[in-house]
């Protein structure tokens, strides 16, 4: 039985009806229609479904929808400002830190989450925290130089 | 996955408890109960309440006696927890490697303890620190330590219509030092391959208290005597690779994808070393960063 709920997404609200077993990601790229945030894995591991929930990372696949109600979901379209890029996305273009991209909406909103919680990582930590979001192209090493750049503040 | 046919979110633990009595499971994170549906270990139960906005669960906080944790605390709360991080430092160190950041941010003590895996990292802190639990259903309330909740892979003493409410941590004497340390392949998105928890007490440089425990090498994660004896006999080498050696004597693993029996058997004893000596650090008074799982690597 499908069960009227609102979900927040980058700020505007969506009225949705769920069934209770759907994901996170399905509601928000099936009902919502906001396709930026990827299904990989379908099991935790990948990160590519990455999302934030009130500012905190969580792997939508396996997250309920219908417990998202009242919380802001952020997806990587809410992360530039119009057509204004946020820092965090000017530097992985800067920096080589996209390659087939489907890792790249799960990245920028785990690295978004990083910054938040630790402002100046060093490169270990920026390691450990996208430790959960897998690049199926390897190419790490530009994703994080992007991110130190950012929290360097040599981005802007 | 789309099984479940009845949804409610509980505001309050009596609204939680009342869904428990009509047949409803609870769900908070969802990093094992929804993970576990989407791999085919179980499908959604028919009936959910989710408690995740039950805002008296999600205290951390303490008096003289003890540390208490509500059942909804984050393993990221946790872990950033400043009087966890230098008191029950073993706790830290396990919550600081559950999975990813994303996985911290969402898991809850109160789910990781009700799924009773005998991997978890925060069991083997939980139970060599001394933790009690609090279960309470429309029936009562009743108190028990995490050893006697936890009765095997998967299985805990809880009925179906109990809700684990708190977690209560006694404040362990001065000079006590404690590590979790695990076998892992990679530093995070892992579950312990071996882990061995040891909280040491020192006083007048002699142990007075020792506690190991073992994960992930028997149907629950245990506590063994028998090492804890050798220790509180002289903090020194040789009492030390004694009691890592009853450890790994204790150990009655499983071969799975992750290990053999043979290599588990084999790596409890340095695992164990690695805790018991990284406790040790830490009672003298030594920095060894959170997680101590990291140190060496």
């Amino acid at each position: 039985m499908k069960i009227p709920a609102t979900l927040t997404v980058n700020g505007v609200p969506y009225p949705v009806e769920l069934e209770p077993g759907t994901s996170l990601l399905a509601a928000v790229r099936d009902v919502v229609g906001l396709t930026g945030a990827k299904e990989g894995c379908d099991d935790s591991e990948c990160g590519a479904c990455m999302m934030l929930l009130d500012g905190r990372p969580v792997n939508s696949c396996s997250y309920l929808a219908l417990q998202a109600e009242g919380s802001e979901v952020t997806t990587v379209e809410g992360l530039a400002d119009g057509d204004q890029l946020s820092p965090l996305q000017t530097a992985f273009l800067e920096h080589g830190g996209v390659q087939c991209g489907f890792c790249t909406p799960g990245m920028l909103i785990s690295a978004t989450a990083l910054l938040a919680d630790c402002p100046a990582p060093s490169a270990d930590e920026v390691g450990i925290a996208l430790s959960g979001n897998l690049c199926r192209c390897t190419g790490y090493a530009g994703i994080v130089k992007a991110v130190l750049a950012v929290s360097r503040g040599t981005a802007d | 996955m789309s099984a479940t046919a009845q949804f409610a979110t509980a505001s309050t633990v009596e609204e939680a408890l009342a869904a428990l009595a009509a047949g409803a499971r609870p769900v908070a994170g969802g990093t094992d109960l929804v993970v576990g549906a989407r791999q085919g270990k179980a499908p959604l139960p028919d009936a959910l309440v989710a408690i995740h906005r039950v805002s008296e669960l999600h205290a951390i906080d303490g008096d003289a006696d003890a540390l208490h944790l509500g059942a909804l605390v984050t393993h990221a709360e946790i872990a950033a927890h400043p009087d966890v991080r230098a008191r029950f430092t073993a706790l830290a160190d396990a919550s600081a490697i559950v999975g990813s950041h994303a996985t911290r941010a969402q898991g809850t003590i109160g789910g990781n303890l009700m799924n009773a895996s005998p991997a978890m990292e925060a069991g083997g802190p939980l139970i060599c620190l001394g933790a009690t639990v609090t279960l309470r259903s429309t029936g009562g309330t009743r108190d028990m330590t995490v050893e006697e909740l936890l009765t095997g892979p998967g299985a805990t003493v809880a009925s179906n219509d109990e809700l684990l409410i708190a977690v209560d941590l006694p404040h362990p004497a001065p000079g006590t030092g404690s590590a979790y340390v695990r076998l892992e392949y990679r530093r995070q998105m892992e579950i312990a391959v071996v882990g061995a928890t040891a909280v040491v007490t020192l006083a007048d440089g002699e142990v007075s208290q020792a506690r190991v425990g073992i994960t992930a090498l028997a149907p629950t994660i245990r506590r063994v005597p028998a090492a804890e004896e050798v220790l509180t006999s002289a903090p020194d080498e040789a009492s030390v690779e004694a009691a890592a050696r009853a450890a790994a004597a204790a150990s009655v693993p499983i071969s799975d994808l992750r290990a053999s029996e043979r290599y588990r058997r084999a790596m409890a004893e340095v695992i164990a070393r690695r805790a018991i000596e990284i406790a040790l650090v830490r009672a003298r008074g030594g920095d060894v960063p959170i997680p101590a799982s990291a140190v060496g690597q």
